[in-house]
């Protein structure tokens, strides 16, 4: 911290104008000149944040923008290079999350930060300070949870909760310590929107209170309806202090991505074809004790079709992708279809020669080996489906030629950005690994592609490119399965949409009819059959 | 009565070391780091205590030199694995081939040599009371040592600040370290703990069990300990049940073979490791999942 006394050193703050540094003084918190750089990256570039009492400030960015950092400098789980934090009018430094704390910053996680196996109380008490009393703390979380409208139980397990009351957790821990500037990091990102509704209630009434709020997200029509400031960051950078009630969701995204967002095309009606892929009463035990079990499951996707399923994260997505993969294999032939072929115990490279094609959720580590090149990427995919990557009869010599050719034939197509011709794939920033992945896949000309989490993390250039991907791949015919926790997405791309909840699955209604209102209902479980005479009602 | 009673007490005894090294063990791995190294480290607790208690002619100073031991080859593993984040798995092998290696050397001058003392029994006239006396209050402290360990790792597990945080470290180091938890502090005292209790469980062998000191005396025993805390689900009551039954079996070997019914004595000896298997498989079978620490052997960097 380039800060000396209570002198606030203003030759480090950036693009901060004089306006700006003139509310500084009144701030609740004020982070002006914050510059961090990891490696070659440069995180975060003279970034200036000023939040005031009793508002909603929110930070909006692509992913990689660098809010997480600057965030994290905030919380004291990262130190600045150079810049300075202003608390309440007095130069501070943030030593670690602990000193966060102790200064009134309280922090809830995207990614949660609990503890599975532990109670809600257990997981309460490891950041409360002082003697451990689970009874008496029990008592206070009760009583907090009841002001706020965040119904918990103490004793319950994590893991035998939903997403929706994980967060709840994190939020009634971060109350419990009294902050006064609470950051949220996109918090509606895991959540139905009738859930959404209820976090935004309990964050209106925190506001009213004059506590802060710093919400980070890239659900512009959320920030627009709940932020009195925004704070918008590109390439580490502030690209501007805006009033997001006078912007448009536009200006806003343009302002983001430093150009218009590109819009998919050619979702015009098509006339679906023959049924290529189909569920038929796919049912699949537990594997695990946080598993979910499959519950008689019945699907079809025809050709030239976008089908979405969408739920809430821990519903089974994993588990039906694991059986539609071949992962898991299911109890009888017949539970999975590929073009009429029952396939349902044979595993993945079978069901890859019978021409479908899958993208796992966790592209490092599942869809890709992160230590190998991206050619050893495509080999140890597609060695067994594609005649053209292993020679010489049953020795099947891989053909290292033909995998790279298959490097550079995505590369192009799907504008891969990369160091080298070939790299490791942990080299590869998130979305250009995933843009690789889906591409490897497409490049085979599937009849059936199955992808589960299409853009999850990935910024909106790529993700709009992988849609379009994905959009045109079933516009020559194949049939495509998306598996998504992402509305927006969804209702971008699909032509049907089904909903999967605590391992069943809704019927597939035609995206048309649909509204974020009825998959919002039946992502929490209300019954299909029920919501359809409540629509005709 | 007499004879239930002297296999009672055998089998306390041989359950001992197995309970002491199996209650270290969960410790560790409750933090979330998984030490294959407690064979290693039984051995060189048992030939440090053996050539301290037979120098010293103190089974006390030989019993403390054995946990000195232990947390000296723990330390080693810690640097290891906390330090420079080398695999769990490769380290704790590593470590037991050390201490295979190691004890042999040390021990090479005193094999065959007996220790005459014996361990103090603590509770001494107590032992002499009618009925239960012999059977509560006749064995020497290692046998109390274990009691004691159990009831305090398990209240510490579960009253205490410190082990709740503890077993947050296990369950997920990232989500512990976001909170400002000190993940590799807390892991490294984990990790020294089970040392401790290695090197304690195998001064136990060459200084009360039998009082002298043979290379690779301990048998196996570390790696059945490991098992345990599987077998316990990783909760201490339940490794105090599996130290017993196992010790159990072990004594039941001895006693089955002393009746001579015709079977190969190799056979009963193996007993007990056969016993182990077939325990892991029923556990591994009937349970839907695992209890484990979520972040057991999994490496951590801190991201600063």
């Amino acid at each position: 911290m380039a800060v000396a006394g209570a002198e606030i050193d203003m030759a480090g703050a950036g693009t901060l104008d004089r306006s700006v540094a003139s509310n500084a003084a009144t701030a609740l918190i004020a982070a002006l000149g914050i510059s961090k750089r990891f490696g070659s990256t440069q995180a975060n570039d003279k970034v200036d944040l000023i939040i005031q009492p009793g508002e909603i400030h929110a930070l909006l960015g692509e992913n990689g923008a660098g809010k997480s950092t600057l965030v994290k400098i905030l919380y004291g789980a990262l130190q600045a290079d150079s810049g300075a934090l202003v608390w309440e009018g007095t130069p501070v430094a943030i030593a670690n999350p602990a000193a966060a704390r102790a200064l009134g910053i309280g922090m809830v996680f995207q990614h949660f930060s609990l503890f599975e196996a532990l109670t809600v109380a257990e997981n309460i008490a490891l950041a409360m300070p002082g003697k451990l009393d689970l009874a008496g703390l029990s008592k206070t979380i009760a009583e907090v949870s009841q002001v706020y409208g965040l119904p918990l139980v103490p004793t319950a397990r994590v893991a035998d909760l939903s997403v929706g009351e994980r967060q709840r957790i994190e939020i009634v821990r971060a109350l419990l310590q009294e902050p006064k500037l609470l950051i949220m990091d996109e918090p509606t990102s895991v959540l139905t929107p009738q859930e959404a509704d209820q976090l935004f209630l309990t964050l209106e009434r925190l506001k009213s209170e004059g506590k802060s709020i710093l919400y980070i997200s890239h659900r512009l029509d959320e920030v627009k309806r709940l932020c009195d400031a925004a704070t918008i960051m590109r390439h580490g950078k502030v690209v501007g202090h805006v009033d997001p009630r006078a912007e448009t969701a536009a200006s806003l995204a343009r302002l983001m991505v430093g150009a218009d967002i590109h819009v998919v095309k050619g979702r015009a009606a098509r006339d679906a074809g023959a049924v290529r892929f189909a569920l038929r009463q796919l049912t699949l035990p537990k594997n695990g004790p946080f598993s979910v079990a499959l519950d008689h499951i019945d699907l079809e996707v025809r050709a030239g079709e976008v089908v979405c399923i969408a739920g809430v994260a821990g519903n089974g997505q994993t588990e039906l992708f694991d059986a539609i993969s071949g992962e898991r294999v299911a109890a009888s032939a017949g539970a999975v279809l590929i073009d009429a072929q029952p396939v349902g115990r044979h595993g993945p490279n079978d069901r890859r020669r019978r021409g479908a094609a899958f993208v796992a959720e966790e592209r490092l580590g599942h869809g890709a080996v992160p230590v190998r090149v991206l050619s050893d990427n495509v080999l140890l995919t597609r060695h067994a489906s594609d005649a053209g990557l292993t020679g010489g009869g049953w020795l099947s010599f891989l053909r290292k030629g033909a995998a790279n050719a298959v490097v550079d034939r995505v590369t192009q197509a799907y504008d891969v950005r990369k160091g080298k011709r070939d790299p490791e794939a942990r080299s590869l920033s998130g979305g250009n690994l995933q843009k690789f992945v889906v591409g490897r896949e497409i490049d085979r000309a599937p009849g059936v592609l199955v992808v589960n989490q299409p853009t999850w993390g990935v910024d909106a250039g790529a993700a709009a490119l992988i849609r379009q991907a994905l959009v045109d791949l079933a516009a020559t015919g194949s049939a495509v399965l998306v598996i998504s926790q992402d509305l927006d997405e969804i209702f971008e791309i699909a032509d049907r949409i089904a909903v999967i909840h605590h391992g069943a699955l809704s019927p597939a209604y035609p995206a048309a009819t649909m509204t974020l209102e009825k998959v919002g209902l039946l992502m929490g479980g209300a019954h299909p059959e029920k919501l359809d005479t409540e629509g005709q009602g | 009565m007499g004879l239930i009673e002297a296999i009672l007490i055998t089998v306390i005894t041989a359950s001992t070391p197995l309970l002491i090294a199996a209650i270290g063990e969960l410790v560790t791995e409750r933090s979330g780091v998984l030490n294959l190294g407690v064979e290693g480290m039984m051995l060189m607790g048992a030939v440090t205590g053996f050539v301290t208690g037979y120098s010293t002619g103190s089974v006390v100073l030989g019993a403390i030199a054995g946990i000195v031991a232990g947390m000296a080859m723990a330390a080693l593993f810690a640097f290891l694995v906390l330090g420079i984040v080398v695999n769990q798995v490769a380290s704790g092998l590593a470590l037991t081939i050390l201490g295979i290696g190691l004890s042999g050397l040390i021990g090479a001058n005193y094999t065959g040599l007996r220790l005459e003392q014996k361990p103090p029994a603590i509770f001494g006239a107590l032992a002499d009371l009618p009925y239960a006396g012999k059977l509560l209050f006749s064995h020497d402290f290692f046998v109390y040592a274990a009691f004691a360990l159990v009831i305090l790792v398990a209240w510490f597990l579960t009253r205490t600040r410190a082990g709740l945080t503890l077993r947050a470290v296990g369950e997920s180091h990232t989500s512990a370290h976001a909170l400002g938890v000190p993940v590799r502090r807390l892991r490294l005292y984990a990790i020294l703990f089970g040392g401790a209790c290695a090197g304690l469980a195998g001064a136990h062998l060459s200084l009360a069990y039998t009082p002298f000191w043979v290379t690779g005396m301990t048998a196996g025993r570390g790696w059945i300990a490991l098992a345990i805390v599987v077998f316990a689900s990783w909760l201490p009551w339940r490794a105090m049940a599996g130290a017993y039954l196992f010790g159990g079996v072990t004594i039941a070997q001895l006693q089955v073979q002393g009746f001579g019914l015709g079977i190969p004595s190799q056979l009963m000896s193996s007993l007990p490791y056969l016993a182990t298997i077939v325990v892991l498989v029923i556990i591994s079978r009937t349970r839907t999942g695992s209890s484990a620490p979520a972040h057991l052997g999994v490496p951590f960097w801190p991201d600063r």
